[in-house]
């Protein structure tokens, strides 16, 4: 069985034509941020990602609210799913229906609907834009619990566990010492895809007057068009460069595992 | 597509060669399975016999050698031409599809019609004993009842041979002897030829007319399962299949010294001077004696039968075979005399 | 004592419930209680808007956009996932495609319309390499910021979607199923039409959906795209939100945004249904 002359052939027209369809949007946005006014190259647009006071106040506060998500996401889920797998997997259902309900719930929906939370928020504790955390969190959650999972799944938690206690160790010498360290690929994992998700984020930003990267991207859009595609090309690539390490995580993972069977 | 002759055809592998790379999986395998006969090839993994059976399915092709079927050369037909039936190692039922929509999946691609699809796919059910469970899926069974449906489906078309590529190794171990009793009736009822491939040795001697013992893509020695045991002809097969324990010998003339005992040479021995004697623990007799030649070193109980180790004194450590009774005699540390029974035994160069 | 240890252990659960109902379950359920809401009391004034000609026209564009979409995204999608599958697992194709896709399918919003931009849009990069070179122009009066646009632009990370979610269906179609059916005498097209394809139609069909929802709650990119006009459901929730008065009514946004849950919720039960039947055959 053989593959046939004509089907490599088509495969590999198949495969540049997917290729290019994915390639010159991105090879476009290149071109464009890079164009100078008298037809030749310019780096100034890429320049201005730095010197564009709005624009790095921009990508201060994106990445200040990607750090705080991801902060609040692992002390919210690690704990609570380590807790669940080891003392009450009769919550195991609830829990991962709750985290998997925001891909059901979009983010467009939440935002129309948090307004009365938000008064709140900024009445009890600020109206900065970094309390936008507080909803990312909720936002980033089916994606980390799924990498999380992956990784609690792989291990026998309950057995560690009871070996722990058994030798004497305390539930949070449990968590923090024996569990912890065994998903450790599955938390980076987790913190990589909320990094990513929180950098590219507009919806909720833009829809609650919020001023974030992409917000500002967007507004850039309108007046400088170079400008906001070099600093759309910019954030799209270091996204990239995070999923991307994110993959290699997880294949790292699976060849350890591999080398033990 | 050839047409068997009788419900069992005969089956020539000649000169077959197969290798991955550097790798030889078949080095030159020659073999013939009598019309009806079922044959087991048996070897550790690696050993070229799932090779063999997939060259002779069709699913893949030899560098070299020819397959006959009937005399007739099939190198050069399709596997889907093939007229085989082969169950898989496990998880091959397609799952979309009801038990008797699996049996009879065969016959549809032969354009045979439902109403005698389902007659004929019953019938086969009945012949695996799993009539009642015609409507069910592949997931909805164990692994025993899939396998016997794997089993009918590949019955159902009426092959003129039969391939088992290791259809007991996902089982465990209680389902496995059941199910192994099961092929070997259904095998004998259809008079199929029949190919087995296994790793597990007790399997090829229960269920085979002949095994086949096979190592590094050449077939080493094939035979009845008692020949085979009693008599192997190499060191490899007599290692592989059963236990076996390594003392020095001996050979002088068509006898060999072992223990202070003369026993029978085997063909293939060494022709004279010292040696390996490859001895079965039924072989090694043990009795308490003050001034004996070994030490009890530890027993374990197999239920009528135990397995009694011992230290020869400046030599290996042997397992005997006892009955129980004999060896509650015999506590670890006892003194004892090993001797050896006086049938034939391989006699291998030393090393 | 008994109750001590039984309710304990659950105790520990209600940080995370209490955050849970505080930012997902309050939002959603003043949705909910807003659609059917008008001045405090209640009131389906705003549900019959959704009923409206011109949410209803916006509603089909939603759905024509997302099914569209879905379906180009899979069945290409699809194609690409067979061409990765059929090559060996640890060649370099393998591997570039499926992270690629990984970040691909996440990269919706500004930046993508960005791209699109850049590379079809008035000055973009390939509109004037075809206007100086062939004289043609594509860009034509606009089609990329209207729903066509829209439908090409979301191709982008559709069919990375399609990648990621329909590959594990497409390993899990086990060799020996193939074997099995060619030993029985299946030609290789006996095998795709009676075998591998109706193992792989509810993965296939469900994939379809999740890439349907995914279309239709989609708002960053057509935002970033559309400036003009409110030709799908999302855009029509930003000009609720920001204009306090849309089509008459005040609560409006909270009836989109009900309805955009109902369309996601039942799409997303199916393909949970789907799933289920898959993952029991393709283990």
């Amino acid at each position: 069985m053989k593959p046939s002359y004509t089907w490599r052939v088509t495969r590999v027209a198949l495969l540049l034509l997917f290729g290019a369809f994915f390639l010159v949007p991105l090879l476009a946005m290149l071109d464009f941020s890079t164009r100078d006014l008298g037809g030749g190259r310019s780096g100034e647009a890429w320049l201005d990602l730095v010197r564009d006071p709005d624009l790095s106040a921009a990508i201060i506060t994106s990445l200040l609210l990607a750090l705080l998500t991801v902060g609040g996401m692992l002390v919210l889920l690690v704990p609570t799913m380590i807790w669940v797998r080891l003392r009450v997997p009769r919550a195991t259902r609830l829990v991962e229906f709750l985290c998997l309900l925001p891909l059901t719930i979009p983010a467009l929906v939440i935002v129309v609907g948090m307004r009365n939370v938000y008064s709140w928020v900024n009445y009890l504790v600020s109206d900065s834009v970094l309390t936008l955390t507080f909803v990312y969190v909720v936002l980033v959650l089916p994606y980390s619990y799924r990498a999380i999972d992956a990784a609690l799944s792989g291990i026998d938690a309950v057995t560690l566990s009871e070996a722990a206690r058994s030798l004497g160790a305390g539930w949070f010498t449990v968590i923090g010492r024996i569990v912890v360290p065994n998903i450790w690929s599955g938390v980076l994992s987790a913190a990589f895809v909320s990094v990513a998700l929180v950098l590219g984020e507009f919806t909720i930003a833009s829809l609650t007057n919020y001023e974030n990267l992409q917000v500002v991207i967007a507004l850039l859009g309108k007046s400088e068009a170079r400008t906001s595609v070099a600093a759309s090309a910019a954030a799209l690539l270091f996204a990239s460069v995070l999923l991307m390490a994110l993959s290699y995580v997880g294949r790292g993972r699976r060849a350890r595992k591999e080398n033990l069977t | 597509m050839t047409s068997p002759q009788g419900p069992g055809a005969e089956v020539v592998l000649d000169g077959l060669s197969r290798h991955y790379g550097s790798v030889h999986a078949l080095d030159g395998l020659h073999l013939t399975i009598e019309p009806g006969e079922m044959v087991a090839l048996l070897g550790p993994s690696g050993c070229g016999k799932t090779t063999a059976l997939r060259i002779l399915a069709g699913l893949e092709r030899a560098d070299e050698g020819r397959v006959l079927v009937s005399g007739q050369d099939i190198s050069d037909v399709p596997a889907n031409k093939r007229d085989m039936g082969m169950v898989f190692q496990a998880y091959s039922l397609f799952p979309h599809m009801t038990v008797l929509e699996n049996v009879g999946f065969g016959l549809r691609m032969r354009g045979v019609g439902q109403r005698e699809r389902r007659a004929r796919g019953l019938e086969v059910l009945q012949l695996v004993g799993l009539g009642d469970q015609r409507d069910r899926y592949a997931h909805q069974l164990s692994g025993g009842q899939q396998q016997r449906v794997a089993l009918a489906r590949a019955l159902a078309v009426e092959p003129s041979v039969l391939l088992l590529d290791e259809p007991l190794s996902a089982l465990d171990a209680k389902v496995r002897t059941q199910l192994r009793e099961e092929i070997r009736r259904v095998q004998m009822e259809v008079g199929r030829t029949t190919v087995f491939v296994t790793h597990d040795q007790e399997e090829a001697l229960a269920i085979a007319d002949r095994v086949g013992v096979m190592s590094n893509g050449r077939l080493e020695q094939i035979a009845p399962p008692e020949e085979l045991y009693a008599r192997p002809r190499t060191r490899f097969v007599a290692e592989f299949v059963g236990l076996t324990n390594r003392l020095d010998a001996a050979v002088d003339g068509s006898t060999a010294r072992v223990l202070d005992c003369t026993v029978p040479l085997l063909d293939g021995s060494v022709a004279s001077g010292p040696g390996l004697a490859l001895v079965r623990p039924e072989a090694l007799e043990v009795r308490p004696e003050s001034d004996g030649n070994a030490a009890v070193a530890s027993r374990s109980f197999l239920g009528s039968v135990s397995h009694v180790t011992c230290d020869l004194d400046g030599g290996p450590e042997v397992t005997a075979q006892t009955s129980s009774a004999l060896a509650a005699e015999l506590a670890p540390g006892t003194r004892v005399r090993v001797s050896v029974a006086p049938s034939p035994v391989l006699v291998v160069p030393a090393g | 004592m008994s109750r001590r240890t039984a309710l304990s252990p659950s105790l520990a659960l209600l940080p995370f419930l209490v955050y849970l109902t505080i930012f997902l379950l309050v939002p959603t359920v003043t949705v909910v209680v807003g659609a059917f809401q008008e001045d405090g009391s209640f009131s389906t004034a705003n549900i019959e808007a959704l009923f409206s000609e011109a949410a209803l026209r916006t509603l089909w564009n939603s759905v024509v956009l997302s099914a569209t979409t879905a379906v180009i995204g899979a069945v290409l999608g699809a194609l690409l996932a067979y061409l990765v599958v059929t090559a060996p697992p640890t060649s370099l194709l393998r591997r570039v495609v499926v992270s690629v896709s990984g970040v691909l399918a996440q990269f919706g919003g500004v930046t993508l319309a960005f791209a699109f931009i850049a590379m079809l849009g008035f000055s973009g990069v390939v509109t004037e390499l075809l206007r100086s070179a062939v004289g043609v122009d594509i860009f034509g009066s606009g089609w990329l910021f209207g729903l066509p646009g829209l439908i090409l632009v979301y191709t982008y990370f559709q069919i990375p979607l399609m990648v990621i979610v329909f590959l594990p269906a497409l390993e899990g179609l086990r060799p020996q199923w193939r074997e099995a059916a060619v030993n029985l005498g299946a030609t290789t097209w006996q095998y795709w039409t009676r075998v591998a394809v109706p193992l792989l139609r509810p993965a296939f069909l469900g994939a379809s959906l999740l890439l349907f929802a995914n279309a239709f709650a989609a708002y960053a990119t057509a935002a970033a795209l559309v400036s003009q006009g409110n030709p799908i459901v999302p855009l029509l929730i930003r000009a609720a939100l920001t204009s306090e008065v849309l089509l008459g009514r005040q609560n409006l946004a909270f009836a989109l945004a009900f309805q955009m849950i109902v369309v996601v919720a039942v799409v997303m039960t199916a393909y949970a249904l789907l799933v289920r039947r898959t993952s029991r055959w393709l283990r």
